[in-house]
């Protein structure tokens, strides 16, 4: 089954090294992965989709938390969540044959963020479902597609969710605060 | 060797402990070993480590010499084991560093808590296969708890003591720490309590619920068959006491894995002894008869399960674990107490009262028929020498005292089986990673930790050659360690798989080697072979009291097998048994 992932790690080289490493030694394949900063300061956040057994969701979830630079996991398994993902699709069209893009995106409310004489680029944001929709009716031209670019997923629970590790962490805001506690009591240190 | 020229006063040497004082990376790396207790390291020196061996002189910390990194690696782990403490290793970049490997790998298998120290080129160069450079926290990434990569001096300390948290909290294991050449030559202010780590992080998903534990008390009160099965964990969490009083107020009896044998005392009546792929039939039968299984410290090792499909199908299995991983990972249990064992235990032990366990230990008595009969040592002396003899007896002239470093092979079997450990951290062996050339250097570690304790080695003809070059190093350190070789003159253990499995098809297995007395003699060593029975005490005896290290090489039957034997893959009652007959003919060529 296909497992979703949403896990913090701190934000160091190597890090993402140390995630990828366990799939690889578990031979899973890593469907996608997104890594970007997150709401807290030093946390990168990642969303990890992979095919594995139905009973690999707990092993995997305890062995990424035996990582020392992964702070939480959460397995989302068939949680309640939001997922997006992004992608940028470049098309060959001419000023006669952009019309019945143009209609396209349109429809798939996606758009279009460069335009040439010889080609355009699509910008488009949704489910899988709904970007594999826009590329396969795209594919009805041959030679249309020239490159296609997918951020991969990204997941959010839905609802007013927070880990129990997240939790025991602090607010942002608390988190800021102490960071800030700290560079200042070594500010003060150094004078 | 070893003369501290400028050797300062103790209070002088440990003011930089308390007030934050200027130093080279590599005085900030001693000053945090000695803040954290260390008193001796396994190492060899090279380039990209200089620094930090020439400021070795300023500190209270003994270093030993080993003679090929991979012994520093063992050592440090057999320091770990006969001590309980973090054991310490020091190599140069590059093979200094690759050389360490093994010994990373073989602790982190069997959750040893080390820290590895390695020297790398300076991080000006990094990346670009400069003289001896690897990446050695890319290589050792799989085979490590948690590794670091220090390009500053003003991150060694905290580096550093980040990695002794993490070496010794929750499941155990290996860390290193590669430091550039600058970080080690530049300064920073040090301060040892400026650099302590923030409190470890549990796992998140450590969780002994009240209902488990009513569970567990439950399945335990109500058991007709139970059987508990001790790992490492027992002696890591030092839960001894309290498995004991388990096992005492519920009657339960007790196996035990290859590195659980200590956790447990041998002579107690409810030890059955050690479990699985060569354990004695009635341990693995009881474990197939049982209707409960208290797995405590564990992880159902395939050495242990045989097949996983036929494992204890008629038990309820609870499993005591730190490690959230190990939860149904090989085998499916009933209740998960995902903790610490010691105080999951003492959380257990209020809800679990007395129990008659008579009728279950009596049952298991009797189905240990007449093995003792075929025993080898129970057997009339037949003029041969066998291993099992050797191990006997050291255990019986020993009083089982000794701490036991032993290879990997038959005679590490034949140990487990014949030598009968009453004290923790009196077994000190490669389980998980089976890593032959073990037992020379982590016995120096262990006597290095333990200096008033008698230290042996156990090693066969095979595995002794892989490390034999640290002779030169009990030389040099003057350390008493006994050595027993038990040689057959073949890669034993290969070769009765080949016996049992590859119709006796002996490729690659006999095994030519040097005459061990006068390797022994080479390095001002004395020793002697001991050819039968007869011989066998009188030479153990000669070995313990003579003053320094002894070898002894004992010439035993070369086509011994160990048994019972589970064939990989198969079921636990599925054993090749001891032959009922005497299993070896006598042949011309045989001593």
């Amino acid at each position: 089954m296909l497992h979703t992932f949403v896990a913090y790690v701190e934000d160091l080289p190597g890090v993402l090294t140390r995630v990828a490493s366990l799939f690889r030694r578990l031979n899973i394949n890593i469907n996608s992965l997104t890594v970007g900063r997150s709401e807290r300061p030093g946390l990168s956040r990642l969303t990890l989709v992979c095919e594995a057994s139905g009973e690999a969701g707990h092993r995997i979830r305890a062995s990424l938390f035996k990582l020392e630079n992964v702070v939480d996991v959460d397995d989302i398994a068939q949680a309640p969540s939001v997922t997006r993902e992004l992608a940028l699709i470049k098309v060959a069209a001419t000023p006669q044959t952009r019309g019945h893009i143009f209609d396209l995106v349109e429809v798939f409310r996606a758009r279009i963020v460069d335009l040439t004489s010889e080609s355009l680029m699509i910008e488009m944001t949704g489910v899988e479902s709904k970007i594999e929709g826009l590329i396969e009716v795209l594919r009805e031209d041959e030679g249309r597609i020239l490159e296609i670019c997918r951020s991969g997923k990204m997941t959010m629970r839905r609802g007013h969710h927070t880990s129990g590790v997240l939790r025991a962490m602090g607010t942002v805001t608390e988190v800021e605060q102490s960071a800030n506690a700290t560079e200042d009591n070594a500010a003060a240190k150094l004078k | 060797m070893g003369t501290k020229t400028n050797a300062t006063t103790a209070s002088d040497q440990n003011a930089h402990l308390t007030t934050p004082t200027r130093l080279t990376g590599a005085e900030i790396l001693w000053a945090t070993l000695v803040g954290e207790g260390v008193t001796d390291v396994f190492g060899y020196p090279g380039g990209a480590i200089l620094p930090v061996y020439d400021a070795l002189r300023k500190f209270p910390i003994h270093h030993i010499l080993v003679r090929h990194e991979q012994g520093a690696a063992h050592m440090a782990d057999g320091f770990a084991r006969a001590s309980g403490k973090v054991g310490v290793c020091l190599a140069t970049s590059g093979p200094g560093a690759t050389n360490l490997v093994t010994g990373i790998a073989t602790a982190m298998l069997d959750s040893i808590p080390m820290v590895c120290i390695t020297g790398n080129v300076s991080s000006k160069v990094l990346g670009t296969d400069a003289f001896q450079e690897v990446d050695i926290t890319g290589i050792t990434l799989p085979v490590t708890k948690h590794n670091f990569l220090v390009s500053r001096t003003e991150d060694v300390a905290k580096a550093v003591r980040e990695a002794f948290q993490i070496a010794k909290s929750g499941r155990p294991g290996p860390v290193l720490v590669d430091i550039t050449k600058d970080a080690q030559q530049g300064t920073a202010i040090f301060d040892f309590e400026a650099a302590k780590p923030k409190p470890y992080r549990p796992h998140p998903m450590l969780s002994v619920e009240d209902s488990g534990l009513a569970q567990a008390a439950e399945l335990i009160r109500s058991a007709k068959r139970p059987v508990i099965l001790a790992g490492h964990g027992v002696i890591e969490s030092q839960a001894m006491e309290q498995i004991q009083t388990l096992a005492e107020r519920a009657q339960i009896p007790i196996a035990l894995t290859l590195l659980g044998l200590g956790g447990f005392p041998a002579s107690h009546a409810l030890n059955l002894g050690m479990m699985g792929m060569h354990g004695e039939a009635w341990v693995n039968h009881a474990i197939q008869e049982a209707d409960l299984l208290i797995a405590c410290g564990m992880r159902f090792d395939d050495r242990v399960t045989g097949t996983t499909a036929t494992y204890a199908l008629k038990a309820k299995k609870i499993h005591i674990e730190v490690d959230p991983a190990e939860i149904n990972k090989n085998i499916k249990v009933d209740v998960a107490l995902i903790g610490d064992l010691r105080q999951v235990l003492e959380q257990l032990l209020p809800r679990v009262g007395g129990r008659d366990g008579s009728a279950w230990i009596k049952a298991i008595e009797a189905s240990k028929g007449a093995v003792s009969v075929h025993d080898i040592k129970n057997l009339p002396d037949s003029g041969h020498l066998y291993a099992a003899h050797v191990m006997h007896d050291l255990w019986r002239i020993t009083g089982g005292n000794a701490i036991v470093a032993t290879d990997v092979g038959q005679h590490q079997m034949w140990e487990a089986q014949y030598f009968h450990h009453e004290h923790p951290r009196t077994l000190v062996t490669s389980g998980g990673l089976g890593t032959m050339g073990y037992a020379l250097p982590a016995a120096i570690g262990a006597k290095v930790a333990c200096k008033d304790k008698e230290v042996w080695v156990i090693a066969g003809d095979g595995g002794f050659q892989m490390t034999a070059a640290e002779l030169a190093t009990i030389v040099q350190e003057k350390l008493k360690i006994n050595i027993a070789i038990i040689n057959n003159g073949y890669l034993g253990m290969v070769r009765q798989w080949q016996e049992f499995f590859y119709e006796s098809n002996y490729e690659a297995t006999p095994l030519v080697s040097p005459d061990f007395v006068k390797l022994a003699d080479a390095h001002g060593i004395p020793g002697r072979a001991v050819r039968t029975r007869a011989e066998v005490e009188a030479a153990v005896q000669e070995a313990r009291s003579s003053n320094g290290a002894f070898l002894l090489n004992f010439m035993v039957e070369k086509e011994d097998s160990v048994y019972p034997m589970i064939p990989a893959g198969s079921a636990l009652h599925e054993m090749i048994r001891r032959p009922d007959s005497d299993p070896l003919e006598e042949r011309a060529d045989d001593k």
